[in-house]
């Protein structure tokens, strides 16, 4: 379902800019009348509607008139297309090829589903779910509020466990039938760039088999990066790939990392009763979240758990539990690295991000060499070679490229690559993919944070303002007892171009692709504003986001407003007032 | 996320809904300003304020104001990070801000003084020279003496006790540490760290009981109730006294500020006037085997304890008139015109004093009754104004409790009250010579000396006294 969205959007997106022109200016020519003629603006989302459908009619003409080429590769090649790793994003690309009539292939050299599915975001959201429930259970408060008794809440750490590898087997088989039933070739073995369209699969060692392909993807994915003087040994010092298997809860764990990883996992530990030591080499916790967000999360997630940290140091070694000894980090100095600690607990999870895996894919072959490990590449993800030349055929999308290491970035690169195999130009805009980090509550965000905001804007001489609304705000938001929370918007004053979203508070992972779809569809605020939101919902608070930010000259409120805010406040009532009265009349 | 908080007297926020006290019901504050204008004219004490109601300590963000600023009242003074939010914190005062005490990043307990306000530009040097004298107000421990939530209670009493704590600890710890290098480093869990600064627990005290001699939040909480307890061994040592344990077993959220109930709110009014009035006490020693006897007999009757004393008392009363006056205007005193015994009651969240009406003229049984009925209404909070606040003498008893004497406040209104300690059985020198047993209970009558005067209460205590020690007449 998610391809499929995306799918339409970037079909849409092509055109996005000059539809969205075309509305703006169909609304400012008439502008002064705006408030008054509500009519002009149902209008505005009629042909909306109606423009959005004739997109889609037109898609499936499109799809109709290359279908009778299915599963018939042109007779030089094997294959039309042959994507090396069956994860998220060769899963993307595989399907958007299939739509394009190519005959496909996909070499995977361990599991369908990569790391996302069998190694990462799903198996943690399993463990996610149960550690919001643990959470919501043990806070008596919580339940008190609610009028609840819940005698003392225990868990089965197998139960737990079964429940993360269950769904991850479900979700590998839905992947692996998807694939097989739209006529994917599966090939198993690892895959190596022999020469220009050539690639040979098999065991490694082996003399494999040796395939020819009009246009090579690489989409090998990345590994659980381990610094150096860290010694992993799967058991106490582990990374996310044995933490997701909860082998065991450790009383006291260290995270090396405070990232979306780090995060995750505390909360996941934490919520089942270990303690937790954070390891940050930055000298701020969440390092890489808007600032603000990442206080408030701190306040949340980080200060009234059993959760401490060390900020700006590394951690140079650390050695195994064994012979009756615990696991002992050794921490130093991030910049003097001089010595300055050490831990001795029961566990250690490495979380400082991830590594490409590139390795043994016969980069050297066709002259491209790596940078840190990952592939270089263009903006469409065409692989750059060692002469700065663009190798022909070849792209390389994913964690691989290191561009944005998501699973969705992943799928939407390879759909962009597809597009841009087959004749239409398309840059992906990687400011328009959301990201989130499941804890309780959630994080996501997409765009630019505030910082990279303003130094933009200074580049390029425009005004940036914040817009900033709470959940406690909000009716459905208060009825869950989750008032917590934030949504912050930041947006081109002059135009009201959303430059940037970030949400801190419940579902805030579903509820930040209003904003994604806005920015990848060039949306603007001003038209935005005017879409209805579904009462009483989370939505509500982007809904309000989006109200409250003012498009437009500065200082272009009156004297008057500035002055009073109560008459601003009832102004701005009288105008809600007015809106809904028109909408009540429409509705009928 | 910056929320804006007016400021009351100095700076208590007033229009927070997260702040439950309203600041116009803070009397301590009040005071507290008073006392420093008193002393230091229109110099003003900035105090971290109680953004929300878990709120203990706060940190300063920001100061928007730098020293010598002129504020004039609803300007944005301090930013402050509480435990939820960081607010924008305004004055309602104009003035000077004349020095600051609690720089950037610093961290004060709620209600300890972060800088100072002049109101002229001329006394701005003067309340610099007092904030250097004063001493650091980011130390939590005088500022905490100082702090208005003082009159909370129980909670906040407990900080002084637990800094105590960390001293008496000491004492009982040896250093080694299994898992720390031979005692070279402190080894303690992520959350016993949290509790140990919560609780004021020097960690390098603690013996550790986790994984190889990990100090686990078990420890701390044991350091901290053992502290506790030796702390409050010095006064009377207890086998009663288990070890407190520190995180609430009852119920009671530790640290928190609680808002008077209606009631309480009442009690504290009553209590601060009742210091206008000039009292003083008398104490006597009552032998009560008589009285004792004739419970025993009539007790089967419905006839409570309480009861008896009442009606004592009246008797007594109607010999001594002056004890049952009361003055209110300080000009005149008025005999009341029927003996109105009110008997204090504790009940859930506070006290309160049904009134047995005309004590000495209603038959022992019918007061019973009378009293167990009011003491039932009491418990369901139904009693009508006049079923509490006509009494004209107070009796209250902390018997039952085992305590042998105390001393009670006079309420307001009242010409005197009585403290009614147990009854014990004591041995006495007989006027023959002999050593004997008897029962004897100590009385202690607080009164208003404007009225009632040492003979009237000695005489008093004196007709008490025989009317307990033969009780017939109290049956009639």
């Amino acid at each position: 379902m998610s391809s499929l969205s995306l799918r339409i959007s970037s079909s849409v997106a092509a055109n996005a800019r000059s539809e969205s022109d075309h509305r703006l200016r169909l609304l400012s020519s008439s502008s002064p009348t705006v408030a008054t003629s509500p009519a002009l603006h149902f209008c505005g989302l009629r042909t909306e509607a109606l423009k959005l459908g004739a997109k889609s009619n037109r898609w499936k003409v499109v799809s109709a008139a290359v279908a009778p080429q299915d599963g018939s590769a042109s007779d030089e090649f094997d294959y039309d297309l042959v994507i090396i790793g069956a994860g998220v994003g060769g899963h993307g690309a595989a399907l958007h090829a299939v739509e394009k009539g190519w005959k496909t292939a996909i070499i995977e050299g361990d599991v369908v589903g990569g790391t996302c599915v069998n190694r990462g975001c799903v198996p943690s959201k399993a463990l996610l779910a149960v550690s919001g429930r643990m959470r919501e259970l043990q806070d008596e408060h919580h339940m008190k509020a609610f009028g609840l008794q819940v005698a003392a809440a225990g868990y089965d750490r197998q139960g737990v466990a079964d429940h993360a590898n269950n769904l991850a087997s479900k979700i590998r088989s839905n992947l692996t039938n998807s694939l097989k039933g739209l006529g994917v070739d599966i090939l198993e073995g690892v895959g190596t760039i022999l020469g220009p369209q050539k690639v040979k699969y098999g065991k490694v060692g082996s003399s494999g088999n040796v395939i020819t392909a009009k246009d090579i993807i690489i989409a090998t994915g990345s590994v659980p990066f381990v610094p150096k003087g860290v010694e992993v040994d799967g058991k106490t010092v582990i990374t996310s790939d044995q933490a997701l298997k909860l082998e065991f809860v450790p009383d006291w764990i260290a995270i090396v990392g405070s990232g979306y990883i780090g995060l995750e996992f505390s909360d996941v530990y934490t919520a089942l009763g270990s303690e937790v030591t954070f390891v940050e080499a930055l000298d701020q916790l969440m390092p890489g979240f808007d600032p603000e967000i990442g206080k408030l999360a701190q306040r949340v997630l980080i200060n009234p758990r059993k959760i401490d940290y060390y900020t700006g140091v590394f951690a140079s070694k650390i050695t195994p539990a064994k012979d009756g000894k615990p696991v002992m980090i050794d921490l130093i100095d991030a910049k003097t690295k001089e010595p300055k600690d050490t831990l001795e607990v029961d566990a250690a999870l490495i979380a400082t991000g991830r590594a490409p895996f590139t390795k043994g894919l016969g980069l050297e072959n066709i002259r491209v060499e790596t940078q840190c490990g990952f592939v270089p590449v263009d903006e469409h993800m065409q692989v750059i070679d060692a002469d700065g030349k663009l190798v022909p055929h070849l792209y390389c999308i994913g964690d691989a490229n290191g561009k944005m290491m998501l699973a969705h970035a992943a799928s939407a690169q390879g759909i962009s690559v597809v597009e841009q195999i087959s004749g239409k130009d398309n840059v992906l805009n990687h400011l328009s993919i959301p990201a989130a980090c499941f804890t309780h509550p959630e994080i996501s965000m997409v765009g630019l944070t505030e910082p990279q905001a303003r130094e933009k804007a200074e580049k390029e001489g425009f005004e940036v303002s914040v817009a900033k609304t709470s959940f406690k705000a909000n009716t459905k938001a208060l009825a869950e007892n989750e008032g917590e929370g934030l949504a912050k918007l930041i947006y081109r004053r002059d135009n009201g171009e959303i430059l940037g979203v970030h949400i801190f508070g419940l579902h805030a992972a579903d509820l930040i692709h209003e904003a994604s779809n806005a920015i990848a569809l060039g949306t603007c605020i001003q038209d935005i504003k005017f879409a209805v939101h579904a009462h009483p919902t989370l939505s509500e608070v982007l809904d309000e986001l989006f109200k409250s930010a003012k498009v437009g000259r500065t200082g272009s409120l009156g004297p008057e407003m500035k002055s009073s805010p109560i008459l601003h406040w009832l102004k701005s009532t009288s105008l809600v007032q007015v809106w809904h009265l028109l909408l009540s009349k429409f509705s009928t | 996320m910056s929320q804006l908080l007016h400021l009351g007297t100095s700076f208590v926020p007033s229009s927070s809904t997260a702040l439950r006290r309203n600041p116009t019901s803070s009397p301590a504050i009040h005071i507290s300003g008073n006392k420093r204008t008193t002393i230091q004219a229109k110099i003003r004490e900035i105090f971290m304020p109680a953004l929300s109601s878990t709120m203990t300590e706060g940190k300063i963000v920001s100061w928007v104001k730098s020293e010598g600023d002129k504020l004039s009242k609803g300007e944005s003074v301090v930013v402050v990070e509480s435990d939820k939010a960081d607010m924008d914190v305004e004055t309602f005062y104009d003035g000077y801000l004349a020095a600051i005490m609690v720089e950037e990043g610093g961290v004060a307990a709620v209600g300890s003084a972060i800088a100072l306000l002049a109101e002229t530009e001329d006394e701005i040097a003067e309340a610099r020279s007092k904030a250097n004298t004063s001493p650091s107000s980011s130390s939590p421990s005088p500022a905490a003496a100082a702090a208005p939530e003082k009159a909370v209670g129980a909670p906040e009493k407990a900080a002084p006790v637990k800094a105590a704590a960390t001293v008496t600890v000491a004492k009982m710890a040896s250093s080694a540490h299994p898992a720390s290098e031979g005692g070279k480093r402190i080894v303690a869990s992520p959350y016993a760290k949290k509790l140990a600064k919560e609780l004021n627990v020097d960690l390098g005290n603690v013996i550790g009981s986790g994984p190889m001699g990990r100090i686990v939040a078990k420890d701390v909480e044991a350091a901290a109730a053992a502290g506790v307890s030796v702390a409050a061994e010095d006064p009377k040592p207890s086998p009663s006294s288990a070890p407190v344990k520190v995180p609430a077993s009852t119920g009671i959220e530790l640290g928190t500020v609680v808002p008077f109930t209606t009631m309480q709110g009442a009690v504290s009014r009553n209590m601060v006037d009742s210091l206008t009035v000039p009292t003083f006490r008398v104490g006597y020693t009552i032998s009560t085997d008589a009285l004792d006897a004739l419970y025993k007999k009539i007790k089967s009757k419905g006839v409570t304890m309480t009861a008896l004393l009442a009606k004592a008392t009246a008797l007594a009363l109607v010999k001594h008139p002056v004890v049952n006056s009361s003055c209110r205007d300080g000009k005149s005193f008025t005999y009341n015109s029927s003996i109105n015994i009110a008997v204090a009651v504790a009940i859930d969240g506070g006290l309160i004093t049904p009134v047995l009406q005309d004590a000495d003229k209603v038959d022992i049984y019918s007061l019973s009754r009378k009293w167990k009925e009011l003491v039932d209404k009491a418990r369901a909070k139904q009693l009508q104004p006049h079923e509490y606040n006509t009494g004209t003498f107070t009796l209250s008893n902390l018997g039952m409790f085992g305590v042998d004497r105390f001393d009670a406040i006079l309420p307001p209104g009242t010409g005197a009250i009585m403290a009614v300690g147990a009854s014990e059985p004591t041995v006495v020198a007989t006027k023959d010579g002999r050593i004997g047993m008897k029962n004897q209970m100590q009385v202690n009558v607080t009164a208003d000396h404007r009225v009632i005067y040492g003979a009237d209460l000695a005489s008093f205590l004196q007709t008490l006294a025989k009317i307990i020690e033969d009780p017939k007449d109290l049956t009639f």
